[in-house]
């Protein structure tokens, strides 16, 4: 004992900050928020210390669950939510991961301005997104948004954008690609400029087209990265509750699993903690899942 | 890339570039020539770029007409500053102990770096509200930094231990020869080279506290001095209409320190993202 303290004490002090403070404000909130799931437990049982009430809520066990996974509507239609969150995570994922692809690739060529270029792309990462959440807001008017302003110009049909249709889902997910893209370009232009240039030259003594160059070095050559920011945008896409929340505010077309879970926290009669922890443990079960899955897909490739 | 490339793709190259920057500002410009149009004339069907454009609603956002903006500025910027030093700190001293020591415990800690990032803390704020509650630090703005810490710390500390991976070991160990302390060796010798990832970080812990909307609205206090900037902004966006000018106006205002605090920072991001660590 004596030894090992010796030897990993100062290991042990540098990461105690760490987990003392996530511990606390985590793991401790993790623990409350699954026990609420298996309780009734809503804004009016609650023990109330301001008001010097007792708490009064009492388990149910699985009836949570058997209500929210029964996929009825006055429990948010979990299932249609749940596909409604894979369409809004997939699909957001994607055109970030492409478009800043594109980008990266077109930054990292010598181009006059590249500076400049790389300076007003990052602009949307730099804007806090409460800011850029109202900016589009105002841009997607349906009267007097300078969006259907120019579609109307140009002879295309205006939607109701943030109407009680799917368009307010095609909005937020223009939105949201808007934030999104800058930090997978950055992201993936550090992992181009880590290719070594010898490789391309090879390439291209070889023969090699443009488009060989980049199936055969590039992507490779961006494996690690992109395994790494696919992963961390699914997982922040999947939980964002902001530009939704935001933009089209509680609309049943754009709702996913985790701004479902916000409206039951704090809208309604009573602030039902129970059903919106139980979305929250859900949620963290299906991101468990992906995870291990995507993991294990990763080392796959690897091994081949 | 020796080739030299035909004008046309040239071209084609930065009608490309182009297009994708007017994008990206674009809105960010609209804001800009919205905060200067009366509330009346922001709402009009055939938008302009200038329209009886005046200081005014800038002039009534500082004068504190709706609420008391540099009060709600102050606290943002307290808060935002407070997460930023606590973040690094911690996200710096966990990052370099997982990238340097070898101790039972670390996969786990890499593992959970990931893992908090899943949290949905929407779902957490009757917990935490608990939490904060127990420990007397409801209501307060250093509350409020610790809880932005638990969301900016595990992306924070997972982009540094990248960082410092790519530190050659061999500068840690000529320190040790020369009889530097482990944290000698961490605070003289790997901080100062760590800038670049240091300040991606600070940026990151910076932006995440600047623009939180859901904590703040749910922590802080509904008396209007203790409000944050998202909070406050609120005021403009009534039920039945916004106050498009003025809410733009204060817009521009909270976001010139988030894009001045970025552009020093912009050059290090290439090189202080983190470069594939999945595996952990």
């Amino acid at each position: 004992m004596r030894r090992f303290l010796d030897r990993y004490w100062y290991a042990y002090a540098m990461v105690l900050p760490v987990v003392l403070v996530t511990g606390v404000l985590v793991l401790i909130p993790l623990a409350q928020g699954v026990f609420f799931t298996f309780t009734d437990i809503n804004e009016g049982n609650i023990a109330n210390p301001v008001l010097d009430r007792p708490a009064t809520f009492s388990g149910v066990g699985l009836v949570n669950y058997l209500h929210v996974l029964s996929g009825d509507p006055a429990y948010g239609s979990f299932w249609s939510t749940l596909a409604r969150t894979l369409v809004w995570t997939f699909g957001c994922v994607l055109a970030h991961f492409t478009i800043g692809l594109g980008l990266a690739v077109l930054l990292n060529r010598r181009v006059r301005g590249r500076a400049v270029y790389r300076a007003l792309l990052i602009l949307p990462w730099a804007v806090p997104s409460f800011i850029s959440a109202f900016a589009w807001k105002y841009m997607f008017n349906a009267q007097y948004g300078v969006i259907n302003q120019a579609l109307r110009v140009v002879g295309l049909p205006d939607p109701v954008w943030l109407g009680q249709s799917d368009w307010a889902l095609v909005a937020v997910m223009l939105v949201n690609v808007w934030l999104g893209v800058p930090f997978m370009m950055v992201a993936l232009l550090g992992g181009l400029q880590a290719i070594p240039a010898d490789l391309y030259e090879a390439a291209e003594v070889d023969g090699a087209s443009p488009w060989q160059r980049f199936r055969d070095i590039t992507l490779p050559g961006l494996r690690a990265v992109s395994g790494t920011v696919v992963l961390l945008g699914v997982i922040w896409t999947f939980n964002m509750f902001a530009v939704i929340y935001l933009v089209t505010g509680a609309n049943p077309n754009t709702r996913i699993l985790v701004t479902y879970a916000f409206e039951r926290f704090f809208s309604g009669a009573s602030r039902d903690y129970a059903i919106a922890s139980t979305y929250g443990v859900l949620i963290l079960s299906v991101l468990l899942v992906f995870v291990a899955g995507y993991r294990r897909a990763l080392r796959g490739q690897e091994a081949a | 890339m020796a080739a030299r490339r035909s004008r046309l793709a040239s071209v084609g190259l930065h009608a490309a570039l182009v297009g994708a920057s007017v994008i990206a500002v674009f809105p960010v410009f609209w804001v800009l020539v919205t905060s200067f149009k009366p509330d009346a004339r922001a709402v009009e069907t055939t938008p302009r770029l200038l329209n009886e454009s005046s200081l005014d609603n800038y002039a009534r956002v500082l004068a504190g007409e709706k609420g008391d903006f540099l009060a709600w500025f102050g606290n943002s910027v307290l808060i935002a500053l407070g997460t930023t030093a606590l973040a690094v700190f911690l996200s710096a001293t966990a990052g370099y102990a997982a990238s340097r020591f070898r101790f039972p415990g670390r996969r786990p800690l890499l593992l959970s770096f990931l893992l908090v990032q899943m949290f949905p803390f929407a779902v957490l704020i009757v917990p935490l509200y608990n939490v904060l509650l127990a420990l007397g630090l409801q209501g307060t703005g250093f509350g409020l930094v610790l809880v932005y810490c638990t969301t900016a710390v595990p992306f924070c500390a997972f982009m540094l231990k990248g960082y410092f991976d790519t530190i050659p070991a061999d500068i840690d160990e000529a320190g040790r020869v020369d009889g530097l302390s482990p944290f000698g060796v961490f605070w003289r010798l790997v901080l100062p080279l760590a800038r670049p990832g240091l300040a991606v970080t600070a940026f990151y812990a910076f932006l995440t506290a600047w623009g939180e909307v859901a904590f703040a609205s749910a922590f802080l206090s509904a008396a209007d001095g203790s409000k944050t900037l998202a909070v406050g902004l609120q005021v403009f966006v009534q039920q039945n209409r916004t106050e498009w000018g003025h809410l733009a106006a204060a817009s521009v205002l909270v976001a010139v320190p988030a894009v001045a605090a970025f552009y020093p920072v912009q050059r290090y991001l290439v090189a202080g993202l983190p470069s594939g660590a999945v595996k952990g």
